[in-house]
Protein backbone atom coordinates (compact mmCIF):
# COMPACT_ATOMS: atom_id res chain seq x y z
CA UNK A 1 0.00 0.00 0.00
CA UNK A 2 1.56 3.39 -1.24
CA UNK A 3 -0.68 5.21 0.94
CA UNK A 4 0.89 3.84 4.43
CA UNK A 5 4.22 4.13 2.92
CA UNK A 6 4.36 7.95 1.80
CA UNK A 7 2.87 8.62 5.30
CA UNK A 8 5.63 6.98 7.29
CA UNK A 9 8.90 8.13 5.11
CA UNK A 10 9.55 11.03 7.33
CA UNK A 11 7.94 10.64 10.29
CA UNK A 12 5.17 9.06 11.73
CA UNK A 13 1.57 11.23 11.05
CA UNK A 14 -0.13 8.63 13.69
CA UNK A 15 1.58 9.86 16.40
CA UNK A 16 1.99 13.47 15.30
CA UNK A 17 -2.10 13.17 15.51
CA UNK A 18 -2.26 11.66 18.71
CA UNK A 19 -0.48 15.41 19.72
CA UNK A 20 -3.86 16.71 18.76
CA UNK A 21 -6.91 16.23 21.04
CA UNK A 22 -9.34 17.98 18.47
CA UNK A 23 -8.68 15.73 16.04
CA UNK A 24 -9.82 12.43 17.70
CA UNK A 25 -13.61 13.84 17.40
CA UNK A 26 -16.49 12.87 15.28
CA UNK A 27 -18.58 15.58 13.20
CA UNK A 28 -21.96 14.62 12.05
CA UNK A 29 -21.20 10.78 12.90
CA UNK A 30 -18.00 10.98 11.33
CA UNK A 31 -14.49 11.11 11.63
CA UNK A 32 -13.26 14.67 11.58
CA UNK A 33 -11.29 15.44 8.48
CA UNK A 34 -9.76 19.02 9.02
CA UNK A 35 -8.71 20.42 5.94
CA UNK A 36 -9.04 24.13 6.85
CA UNK A 37 -5.57 24.99 7.86
CA UNK A 38 -4.99 27.71 5.94
CA UNK A 39 -7.53 29.64 8.21
CA UNK A 40 -6.37 28.24 11.46
CA UNK A 41 -4.53 24.84 12.79
CA UNK A 42 -5.57 22.85 15.73
CA UNK A 43 -2.76 23.09 18.91
CA UNK A 44 -1.00 20.46 19.65
CA UNK A 45 -1.13 19.34 23.59
CA UNK A 46 2.40 20.99 24.01
CA UNK A 47 0.75 24.69 23.35
CA UNK A 48 -2.52 23.83 25.68
CA UNK A 49 -0.57 22.44 28.53
CA UNK A 50 1.58 25.38 28.34
CA UNK A 51 -1.58 27.41 27.99
CA UNK A 52 -3.13 26.42 31.29
CA UNK A 53 -0.21 25.94 33.50
CA UNK A 54 0.62 29.57 32.96
CA UNK A 55 -2.82 30.64 34.13
CA UNK A 56 -3.16 28.29 36.60
CA UNK A 57 0.40 28.52 38.12
CA UNK A 58 2.30 31.35 36.20
CA UNK A 59 0.19 34.23 36.14
CA UNK A 60 0.94 38.03 36.55
CA UNK A 61 1.33 41.01 34.78
CA UNK A 62 5.07 41.46 33.27
CA UNK A 63 7.81 43.67 33.66
CA UNK A 64 8.19 46.06 36.58
CA UNK A 65 7.29 43.46 39.04
CA UNK A 66 9.99 43.33 42.03
CA UNK A 67 8.19 40.19 43.48
CA UNK A 68 9.20 36.41 42.16
CA UNK A 69 5.63 35.51 40.04
CA UNK A 70 5.95 38.90 38.09
CA UNK A 71 9.51 37.94 37.79
CA UNK A 72 8.89 34.47 36.79
CA UNK A 73 6.06 36.27 33.92
CA UNK A 74 8.14 38.45 32.64
CA UNK A 75 10.71 35.72 31.53
CA UNK A 76 8.54 33.46 30.34
CA UNK A 77 7.09 36.39 28.07
CA UNK A 78 10.98 37.23 26.84
CA UNK A 79 11.59 33.88 26.70
CA UNK A 80 9.27 33.46 24.10
CA UNK A 81 10.36 36.22 22.40
CA UNK A 82 13.70 34.82 21.90
CA UNK A 83 12.04 31.70 20.80
CA UNK A 84 9.97 33.67 18.17
CA UNK A 85 13.50 35.69 17.20
CA UNK A 86 15.50 32.09 17.04
CA UNK A 87 12.51 30.74 14.80
CA UNK A 88 12.56 33.47 12.19
CA UNK A 89 16.30 33.94 12.90
CA UNK A 90 16.44 37.24 13.46
CA UNK A 91 19.69 38.97 14.95
CA UNK A 92 18.15 39.93 17.95
CA UNK A 93 14.95 39.11 19.91
CA UNK A 94 14.44 43.14 20.13
CA UNK A 95 13.37 43.10 16.83
CA UNK A 96 10.41 40.52 17.50
CA UNK A 97 7.31 42.42 18.35
CA UNK A 98 4.39 40.54 19.50
CA UNK A 99 1.04 41.87 17.69
CA UNK A 100 -2.54 40.42 17.90
CA UNK A 101 -2.17 38.66 14.23
CA UNK A 102 -0.07 39.55 11.16
CA UNK A 103 -2.85 41.80 10.10
CA UNK A 104 -1.61 43.94 12.97
CA UNK A 105 1.30 43.43 11.88
CA UNK A 106 0.70 44.95 8.59
CA UNK A 107 -1.10 47.79 10.16
CA UNK A 108 1.77 48.67 12.87
CA UNK A 109 3.92 48.88 9.35
CA UNK A 110 1.25 51.05 7.78
CA UNK A 111 0.85 53.32 10.55
CA UNK A 112 4.46 53.87 11.68
CA UNK A 113 6.67 53.76 9.25
CA UNK A 114 3.76 54.30 6.53
CA UNK A 115 2.59 57.44 8.19
CA UNK A 116 6.48 58.72 8.60
CA UNK A 117 7.87 57.70 5.09
CA UNK A 118 5.00 57.83 2.77
CA UNK A 119 4.30 61.50 1.24
CA UNK A 120 1.48 62.39 -1.82
CA UNK A 121 2.74 61.14 -4.95
CA UNK A 122 4.59 58.63 -3.19
CA UNK A 123 3.83 54.72 -4.49
CA UNK A 124 3.56 51.26 -2.25
CA UNK A 125 3.65 48.05 -4.26
CA UNK A 126 1.84 45.15 -3.73
CA UNK A 127 0.40 42.12 -5.54
CA UNK A 128 -2.80 40.88 -7.10
CA UNK A 129 -2.76 37.98 -5.15
CA UNK A 130 -2.54 39.63 -1.68
CA UNK A 131 -5.13 39.33 0.95
CA UNK A 132 -7.22 41.41 2.25
CA UNK A 133 -4.84 42.25 5.37
CA UNK A 134 -2.35 43.00 2.76
CA UNK A 135 -4.73 45.68 0.93
CA UNK A 136 -6.51 47.52 2.84
CA UNK A 137 -4.05 49.02 5.28
CA UNK A 138 -2.04 50.36 2.60
CA UNK A 139 -4.96 51.89 0.40
CA UNK A 140 -6.15 53.55 3.99
CA UNK A 141 -2.45 54.96 4.41
CA UNK A 142 -2.04 55.75 0.55
CA UNK A 143 -6.41 57.46 0.91
CA UNK A 144 -4.65 59.60 3.86
CA UNK A 145 -0.91 60.61 2.16
CA UNK A 146 -2.38 61.08 -1.26
CA UNK A 147 -0.42 57.96 -2.52
CA UNK A 148 -0.61 55.48 -4.59
CA UNK A 149 -0.84 51.37 -4.57
CA UNK A 150 0.26 49.81 -7.39
CA UNK A 151 -0.59 46.44 -7.94
CA UNK A 152 2.04 43.76 -9.61
CA UNK A 153 -0.13 40.99 -11.49
CA UNK A 154 -0.43 37.39 -11.46
CA UNK A 155 -0.57 34.61 -14.43
CA UNK A 156 -3.05 32.26 -15.49
CA UNK A 157 -1.35 29.69 -13.29
CA UNK A 158 -1.30 32.05 -10.08
CA UNK A 159 2.38 32.90 -10.20
CA UNK A 160 3.36 36.69 -9.91
CA UNK A 161 4.74 38.02 -12.94
CA UNK A 162 8.16 38.90 -11.68
CA UNK A 163 8.92 40.95 -14.73
CA UNK A 164 5.52 43.31 -13.54
CA UNK A 165 6.97 43.77 -10.61
CA UNK A 166 10.27 45.31 -11.24
CA UNK A 167 8.45 47.58 -13.63
CA UNK A 168 6.58 49.33 -10.92
CA UNK A 169 9.46 49.76 -8.92
CA UNK A 170 11.10 53.12 -9.09
CA UNK A 171 11.78 56.30 -7.42
CA UNK A 172 8.75 56.90 -6.13
CA UNK A 173 8.19 53.83 -4.23
CA UNK A 174 8.59 53.04 -0.39
CA UNK A 175 7.59 49.64 0.37
CA UNK A 176 7.00 46.49 -1.42
CA UNK A 177 4.87 44.44 0.47
CA UNK A 178 4.17 40.82 -0.40
CA UNK A 179 2.85 37.57 0.42
CA UNK A 180 5.36 35.16 1.19
CA UNK A 181 2.83 32.03 0.28
CA UNK A 182 -0.37 33.07 -1.19
CA UNK A 183 -3.74 31.58 1.40
CA UNK A 184 -6.04 30.89 -1.77
CA UNK A 185 -3.99 29.64 -4.24
CA UNK A 186 -0.52 28.02 -2.83
CA UNK A 187 1.35 30.06 -4.99
CA UNK A 188 5.41 30.49 -3.03
CA UNK A 189 6.15 33.84 -4.74
CA UNK A 190 10.04 34.09 -4.93
CA UNK A 191 10.62 36.49 -2.03
CA UNK A 192 14.72 36.43 -2.16
CA UNK A 193 14.38 37.63 -5.63
CA UNK A 194 11.82 40.67 -4.57
CA UNK A 195 13.80 41.77 -1.71
CA UNK A 196 17.26 41.87 -4.50
CA UNK A 197 15.15 43.63 -6.78
CA UNK A 198 13.70 46.29 -4.43
CA UNK A 199 17.06 46.98 -2.69
CA UNK A 200 18.61 47.70 -5.62
CA UNK A 201 16.29 51.11 -5.56
CA UNK A 202 16.94 51.25 -1.55
CA UNK A 203 13.23 50.26 -1.24
CA UNK A 204 12.41 47.98 2.07
CA UNK A 205 10.23 45.12 1.44
CA UNK A 206 7.24 43.76 3.87
CA UNK A 207 6.70 39.85 3.68
CA UNK A 208 3.54 38.61 5.16
CA UNK A 209 4.46 35.04 6.34
CA UNK A 210 0.92 34.09 7.50
CA UNK A 211 1.34 31.34 5.41
CA UNK A 212 4.18 30.58 4.66
CA UNK A 213 5.78 29.84 8.35
CA UNK A 214 4.09 26.79 9.27
CA UNK A 215 5.07 24.90 6.05
CA UNK A 216 8.77 26.03 5.60
CA UNK A 217 11.66 27.19 7.39
CA UNK A 218 11.71 31.01 7.58
CA UNK A 219 15.37 33.00 8.07
CA UNK A 220 14.84 36.52 7.75
CA UNK A 221 18.52 37.90 7.54
CA UNK A 222 18.77 34.95 4.86
CA UNK A 223 15.69 36.31 2.97
CA UNK A 224 17.55 39.92 3.37
CA UNK A 225 13.82 41.46 4.29
CA UNK A 226 13.26 44.56 6.14
CA UNK A 227 9.60 43.06 8.12
CA UNK A 228 8.10 39.82 8.14
CA UNK A 229 4.89 39.01 9.74
CA UNK A 230 3.62 35.78 11.63
CA UNK A 231 0.17 35.02 13.22
CA UNK A 232 0.40 32.23 16.25
CA UNK A 233 -2.75 30.48 15.38
CA UNK A 234 -1.63 29.44 12.07
CA UNK A 235 1.50 27.86 13.73
CA UNK A 236 -0.14 25.61 15.82
CA UNK A 237 -0.67 28.20 18.99
CA UNK A 238 -2.87 30.47 20.17
CA UNK A 239 -5.45 32.84 18.58
CA UNK A 240 -4.77 36.55 19.64
CA UNK A 241 -0.99 36.73 19.57
CA UNK A 242 1.51 37.50 16.40
CA UNK A 243 4.82 38.66 15.71
CA UNK A 244 5.96 41.34 13.76
CA UNK A 245 10.31 41.36 13.03
CA UNK A 246 11.50 44.45 11.81
CA UNK A 247 14.79 45.26 10.73
CA UNK A 248 16.20 47.40 14.06
CA UNK A 249 17.29 50.15 12.49
CA UNK A 250 14.07 50.62 10.78
CA UNK A 251 11.92 50.07 13.96
CA UNK A 252 14.81 52.53 15.88
CA UNK A 253 13.72 55.55 13.52
CA UNK A 254 10.08 54.75 13.22
CA UNK A 255 7.20 56.45 15.43
CA UNK A 256 5.43 54.58 18.18
CA UNK A 257 2.46 52.75 17.24
CA UNK A 258 0.47 53.05 20.15
CA UNK A 259 0.54 55.22 23.31
CA UNK A 260 -0.18 53.60 26.84
CA UNK A 261 2.08 51.95 29.45
CA UNK A 262 4.79 49.89 28.96
CA UNK A 263 6.31 51.50 25.89
CA UNK A 264 7.38 54.67 27.74
CA UNK A 265 10.62 55.16 29.49
CA UNK A 266 9.56 58.48 31.14
CA UNK A 267 6.33 60.57 31.03
CA UNK A 268 5.31 64.32 31.87
CA UNK A 269 2.89 66.06 30.63
CA UNK A 270 5.48 68.43 28.77
CA UNK A 271 6.99 65.54 27.46
CA UNK A 272 7.62 61.30 27.17
CA UNK A 273 10.55 59.33 26.14
CA UNK A 274 9.69 56.56 24.63
CA UNK A 275 11.23 52.92 25.26
CA UNK A 276 13.50 50.91 23.72
CA UNK A 277 12.92 48.12 21.12
CA UNK A 278 10.67 46.17 21.28
CA UNK A 279 8.77 48.09 24.28
CA UNK A 280 8.53 50.84 22.23
CA UNK A 281 5.65 48.84 19.75
CA UNK A 282 3.96 47.08 22.82
CA UNK A 283 1.72 49.63 24.68
CA UNK A 284 -0.55 48.44 27.85
CA UNK A 285 -0.28 44.89 28.66
CA UNK A 286 0.02 42.57 25.80
CA UNK A 287 -1.02 39.06 25.39
CA UNK A 288 1.15 37.50 27.79
CA UNK A 289 -0.44 33.69 28.01
CA UNK A 290 -0.85 33.85 24.04
CA UNK A 291 2.89 35.02 23.59
CA UNK A 292 4.33 32.07 25.89
CA UNK A 293 1.93 29.27 23.80
CA UNK A 294 3.11 30.88 21.09
CA UNK A 295 6.69 30.02 21.90
CA UNK A 296 5.71 26.50 22.84
CA UNK A 297 3.91 26.33 19.42
CA UNK A 298 7.63 27.39 17.68
CA UNK A 299 9.28 24.80 20.03
CA UNK A 300 6.86 21.60 18.79
CA UNK A 301 7.51 22.68 14.89
CA UNK A 302 11.43 23.22 16.04
CA UNK A 303 10.93 19.51 17.60
CA UNK A 304 9.11 18.71 14.87
CA UNK A 305 11.19 19.75 12.17
CA UNK A 306 10.14 21.95 9.10
CA UNK A 307 12.15 19.32 6.76
CA UNK A 308 10.30 16.70 7.81
CA UNK A 309 6.59 18.84 7.83
CA UNK A 310 7.91 19.99 4.38
CA UNK A 311 8.66 16.49 2.35
CA UNK A 312 5.14 15.00 4.25
CA UNK A 313 2.93 18.20 3.03
CA UNK A 314 4.99 17.68 -0.15
CA UNK A 315 4.20 14.35 -0.72
CA UNK A 316 0.25 15.18 0.56
CA UNK A 317 -0.27 17.94 -1.75
CA UNK A 318 0.85 15.47 -4.80
CA UNK A 319 -1.34 12.69 -3.80
CA UNK A 320 -4.14 14.98 -3.46
CA UNK A 321 -3.48 17.13 -6.76
CA UNK A 322 -3.85 13.72 -8.90
CA UNK A 323 -6.37 12.23 -7.08
CA UNK A 324 -8.91 15.30 -7.00
CA UNK A 325 -7.34 15.59 -10.93
CA UNK A 326 -9.78 12.65 -11.09
CA UNK A 327 -12.82 14.08 -10.71
CA UNK A 328 -15.00 14.89 -13.45
CA UNK A 329 -15.39 18.92 -13.92
CA UNK A 330 -12.87 19.96 -11.13
CA UNK A 331 -11.10 23.16 -11.77
CA UNK A 332 -8.07 23.99 -10.11
CA UNK A 333 -7.38 27.70 -8.92
CA UNK A 334 -3.53 28.02 -8.52
CA UNK A 335 -1.47 25.68 -10.46
CA UNK A 336 1.93 27.24 -9.59
CA UNK A 337 5.07 25.39 -10.03
CA UNK A 338 6.17 26.61 -6.98
CA UNK A 339 3.09 26.04 -4.21
CA UNK A 340 2.69 24.29 -0.97
CA UNK A 341 -0.56 22.65 0.69
CA UNK A 342 -3.55 24.54 -0.41
CA UNK A 343 -5.77 23.16 -3.37
CA UNK A 344 -8.45 25.32 -4.07
CA UNK A 345 -11.04 24.57 -6.60
CA UNK A 346 -14.54 25.07 -8.49
CA UNK A 347 -16.79 22.10 -9.34
CA UNK A 348 -17.97 22.85 -12.77
CA UNK A 349 -22.21 23.78 -12.06
CA UNK A 350 -21.82 23.66 -8.15
CA UNK A 351 -21.19 26.55 -6.41
CA UNK A 352 -18.48 25.95 -3.48
CA UNK A 353 -21.31 27.03 -0.68
CA UNK A 354 -22.56 23.80 -1.78
CA UNK A 355 -19.43 21.76 -2.02
CA UNK A 356 -18.95 22.98 1.58
CA UNK A 357 -22.09 21.94 3.35
CA UNK A 358 -22.15 18.32 1.21
CA UNK A 359 -18.37 17.32 1.93
CA UNK A 360 -19.60 18.67 5.77
CA UNK A 361 -22.12 15.96 6.11
CA UNK A 362 -19.17 13.86 5.79
CA UNK A 363 -17.45 15.26 7.76
CA UNK A 364 -14.81 17.16 5.82
CA UNK A 365 -14.30 20.70 6.66
CA UNK A 366 -13.08 23.07 4.19
CA UNK A 367 -13.58 25.86 3.23
CA UNK A 368 -15.57 27.53 0.73
CA UNK A 369 -15.85 31.56 -0.67
CA UNK A 370 -13.60 33.94 -1.26
CA UNK A 371 -10.77 33.63 1.38
CA UNK A 372 -10.65 37.34 1.45
CA UNK A 373 -9.03 37.66 -1.23
CA UNK A 374 -11.44 39.05 -3.79
CA UNK A 375 -8.76 40.57 -6.57
CA UNK A 376 -7.65 37.00 -7.00
CA UNK A 377 -11.24 35.58 -7.14
CA UNK A 378 -12.23 38.49 -10.13
CA UNK A 379 -8.79 37.78 -11.83
CA UNK A 380 -9.92 34.02 -12.15
CA UNK A 381 -13.70 35.03 -13.35
CA UNK A 382 -14.95 32.98 -9.82
CA UNK A 383 -17.49 33.90 -6.94
CA UNK A 384 -15.30 31.72 -4.83
CA UNK A 385 -13.34 28.70 -4.96
CA UNK A 386 -13.55 25.53 -2.56
CA UNK A 387 -10.41 25.29 -0.63
CA UNK A 388 -8.38 22.34 1.57
CA UNK A 389 -5.42 23.31 2.68
CA UNK A 390 -3.33 20.72 4.97
CA UNK A 391 -1.04 20.90 7.96
CA UNK A 392 1.77 17.78 8.89
CA UNK A 393 -0.94 16.14 11.31
CA UNK A 394 -3.08 15.28 7.83
CA UNK A 395 -2.88 11.83 5.90
CA UNK A 396 -3.78 10.80 2.52
CA UNK A 397 -6.42 8.39 3.91
CA UNK A 398 -8.02 11.70 4.85
CA UNK A 399 -7.33 12.96 1.63
CA UNK A 400 -9.26 9.53 -0.18
CA UNK A 401 -12.36 10.98 2.42
CA UNK A 402 -12.18 14.31 0.86
CA UNK A 403 -12.32 12.62 -2.66
CA UNK A 404 -15.56 10.28 -1.69
CA UNK A 405 -17.36 13.37 0.15
CA UNK A 406 -16.92 15.14 -3.19
CA UNK A 407 -18.05 12.21 -5.24
CA UNK A 408 -21.17 12.58 -3.01
CA UNK A 409 -21.74 16.49 -4.66
CA UNK A 410 -22.10 14.32 -8.11
CA UNK A 411 -24.37 12.76 -6.46
CA UNK A 412 -26.72 14.99 -5.24
CA UNK A 413 -26.16 18.08 -7.85
CA UNK A 414 -26.02 15.85 -11.01
CA UNK B 1 -27.33 10.79 2.01
CA UNK B 2 -31.02 11.28 3.72
CA UNK B 3 -29.80 13.96 5.76
CA UNK B 4 -28.07 15.97 2.79
CA UNK B 5 -31.64 15.09 1.09
CA UNK B 6 -33.33 17.01 3.62
CA UNK B 7 -31.81 20.32 2.80
CA UNK B 8 -31.20 19.84 -0.83
CA UNK B 9 -34.79 18.37 -1.66
CA UNK B 10 -36.15 17.67 -5.45
CA UNK B 11 -37.67 20.89 -5.69
CA UNK B 12 -34.75 23.02 -4.55
CA UNK B 13 -32.29 21.04 -6.77
CA UNK B 14 -34.83 21.71 -9.89
CA UNK B 15 -35.30 25.60 -9.13
CA UNK B 16 -31.64 25.56 -8.97
CA UNK B 17 -31.04 23.69 -12.24
CA UNK B 18 -33.64 26.34 -13.91
CA UNK B 19 -34.74 28.97 -11.52
CA UNK B 20 -38.82 30.77 -12.67
CA UNK B 21 -38.80 34.42 -12.94
CA UNK B 22 -35.26 34.50 -13.90
CA UNK B 23 -34.06 38.37 -15.55
CA UNK B 24 -35.02 41.46 -15.55
CA UNK B 25 -38.44 43.16 -15.86
CA UNK B 26 -38.48 45.84 -18.16
CA UNK B 27 -41.45 47.45 -16.50
CA UNK B 28 -40.21 47.30 -12.91
CA UNK B 29 -41.44 50.09 -10.73
CA UNK B 30 -38.92 48.63 -7.36
CA UNK B 31 -35.68 47.26 -7.41
CA UNK B 32 -33.40 46.50 -4.73
CA UNK B 33 -29.72 44.78 -4.66
CA UNK B 34 -28.43 42.13 -2.27
CA UNK B 35 -25.36 40.87 -1.11
CA UNK B 36 -23.70 38.44 0.54
CA UNK B 37 -20.77 39.44 1.82
CA UNK B 38 -19.86 35.93 3.22
CA UNK B 39 -19.85 34.43 0.06
CA UNK B 40 -20.07 37.06 -2.58
CA UNK B 41 -23.17 36.58 -3.78
CA UNK B 42 -25.17 39.27 -5.61
CA UNK B 43 -28.95 39.28 -6.59
CA UNK B 44 -30.66 42.07 -8.26
CA UNK B 45 -34.51 41.78 -7.68
CA UNK B 46 -37.12 43.97 -9.96
CA UNK B 47 -40.66 43.97 -9.36
CA UNK B 48 -43.83 45.69 -10.21
CA UNK B 49 -46.10 46.70 -7.64
CA UNK B 50 -49.63 47.81 -8.43
CA UNK B 51 -51.98 49.03 -5.90
CA UNK B 52 -50.16 47.53 -2.86
CA UNK B 53 -50.03 44.28 -5.02
CA UNK B 54 -46.82 43.05 -6.30
CA UNK B 55 -48.21 41.50 -9.95
CA UNK B 56 -45.24 40.67 -11.51
CA UNK B 57 -40.82 40.48 -9.88
CA UNK B 58 -37.69 38.60 -11.30
CA UNK B 59 -34.65 38.30 -9.75
CA UNK B 60 -30.91 37.68 -11.45
CA UNK B 61 -27.75 37.14 -10.48
CA UNK B 62 -25.43 33.91 -9.36
CA UNK B 63 -25.32 32.44 -5.98
CA UNK B 64 -25.41 28.71 -4.39
CA UNK B 65 -28.43 26.51 -4.83
CA UNK B 66 -30.43 27.35 -1.64
CA UNK B 67 -30.18 31.20 -2.68
CA UNK B 68 -30.96 30.71 -6.21
CA UNK B 69 -33.98 28.00 -5.42
CA UNK B 70 -34.73 29.93 -2.62
CA UNK B 71 -35.12 33.09 -4.85
CA UNK B 72 -37.20 31.25 -7.53
CA UNK B 73 -39.39 29.78 -5.20
CA UNK B 74 -39.94 33.15 -3.63
CA UNK B 75 -40.77 35.08 -7.18
CA UNK B 76 -43.41 32.08 -7.57
CA UNK B 77 -44.82 32.57 -3.73
CA UNK B 78 -44.93 36.41 -4.16
CA UNK B 79 -46.44 37.05 -7.59
CA UNK B 80 -50.23 38.43 -7.10
CA UNK B 81 -49.48 39.07 -3.51
CA UNK B 82 -50.46 42.23 -1.31
CA UNK B 83 -47.42 44.04 0.15
CA UNK B 84 -48.78 43.18 3.72
CA UNK B 85 -49.40 39.89 2.49
CA UNK B 86 -45.59 39.49 1.35
CA UNK B 87 -44.46 40.59 4.75
CA UNK B 88 -46.67 37.96 6.90
CA UNK B 89 -45.13 35.47 4.32
CA UNK B 90 -41.16 37.26 4.95
CA UNK B 91 -41.85 36.75 8.51
CA UNK B 92 -42.99 32.69 7.84
CA UNK B 93 -40.36 32.20 5.78
CA UNK B 94 -37.76 33.50 8.23
CA UNK B 95 -38.61 31.64 11.66
CA UNK B 96 -39.02 28.86 9.06
CA UNK B 97 -35.31 29.21 8.32
CA UNK B 98 -34.04 29.87 11.38
CA UNK B 99 -36.09 26.84 13.36
CA UNK B 100 -38.64 29.25 14.82
CA UNK B 101 -40.80 27.82 13.03
CA UNK B 102 -43.05 25.23 15.25
CA UNK B 103 -46.28 28.13 15.60
CA UNK B 104 -46.07 28.26 11.47
CA UNK B 105 -48.48 26.41 9.62
CA UNK B 106 -47.01 25.12 7.30
CA UNK B 107 -49.98 25.39 4.65
CA UNK B 108 -49.29 29.18 4.65
CA UNK B 109 -45.66 28.45 3.30
CA UNK B 110 -46.89 26.10 0.28
CA UNK B 111 -43.63 24.81 -1.46
CA UNK B 112 -41.59 27.25 0.76
CA UNK B 113 -41.56 24.30 3.46
CA UNK B 114 -38.77 22.77 1.10
CA UNK B 115 -36.83 24.73 2.84
CA UNK B 116 -36.72 23.44 6.16
CA UNK B 117 -34.10 21.28 6.32
CA UNK B 118 -31.91 24.44 6.20
CA UNK B 119 -32.74 25.42 9.75
CA UNK B 120 -29.83 22.26 10.61
CA UNK B 121 -27.23 24.25 8.78
CA UNK B 122 -26.65 27.81 10.85
CA UNK B 123 -23.91 28.81 7.91
CA UNK B 124 -27.01 28.47 5.26
CA UNK B 125 -29.42 30.52 6.68
CA UNK B 126 -28.21 33.87 5.29
CA UNK B 127 -28.20 31.87 1.43
CA UNK B 128 -32.01 31.29 1.68
CA UNK B 129 -32.83 34.57 3.15
CA UNK B 130 -30.89 36.73 0.99
CA UNK B 131 -33.55 37.07 -1.70
CA UNK B 132 -36.27 37.92 0.99
CA UNK B 133 -34.35 40.76 1.91
CA UNK B 134 -34.04 41.68 -1.10
CA UNK B 135 -37.48 41.76 -1.95
CA UNK B 136 -38.71 43.07 1.55
CA UNK B 137 -35.96 46.59 0.84
CA UNK B 138 -37.65 46.99 -2.47
CA UNK B 139 -41.38 46.92 -1.96
CA UNK B 140 -41.04 48.45 2.00
CA UNK B 141 -38.68 51.07 1.04
CA UNK B 142 -40.10 52.47 -2.59
CA UNK B 143 -37.01 52.43 -4.77
CA UNK B 144 -37.66 53.56 -7.56
CA UNK B 145 -36.02 52.10 -11.07
CA UNK B 146 -33.21 53.98 -12.53
CA UNK B 147 -34.77 54.29 -15.71
CA UNK B 148 -32.08 53.42 -19.04
CA UNK B 149 -34.33 54.75 -21.71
Amino acid sequence: MSKVTIDRIDFDVRSIRKQFPLLAQSVRGKPLVYLDNAATTQKPQAVLDTLSHYYAAGNANIHRGVYALSQDATQAYEGARSKVAKFLNAASPTEIIFTRNATEGINLVAQTFGRSMVAAGDEVVISEMEHHSNIVPWQLLCEEKGAKLRVAPINDDGELILDELAALLGPRTRLVSIVHMSNSLGTINPVRRIVDLAHEQGIPVLIDGSQAAYHMAVDVRALDCDFYVVTGHKLYGPTGIGALYGRSRLLNDMPPYQGGGDMISSVTFEQTTYNELPHKFEAGTPHIAGAIGLGAAVDFLTEVGFDAIASHERRLLDYATGMLSELPGLRFIGTAREKASILSFVLEGVHPHDVGTVVDTEGVAIRTGHHCTQPVMDRFGVPATARASLAMYNTTDEIDHLVSALSKVREVFG
Amino acid sequence: MSELRDLYQEVILDHNRSPRNFGHLDDANRRADGHNPLCGDRLDVTVKVVEGVVTDLRFKGSGCAISKASASLMTEAVKGKTIDEFNELFDYFHRLVTGETLSVDERALGKLAVFSGVRDYPARVKCAILAWHTLKSAVNDSQEVVSTE
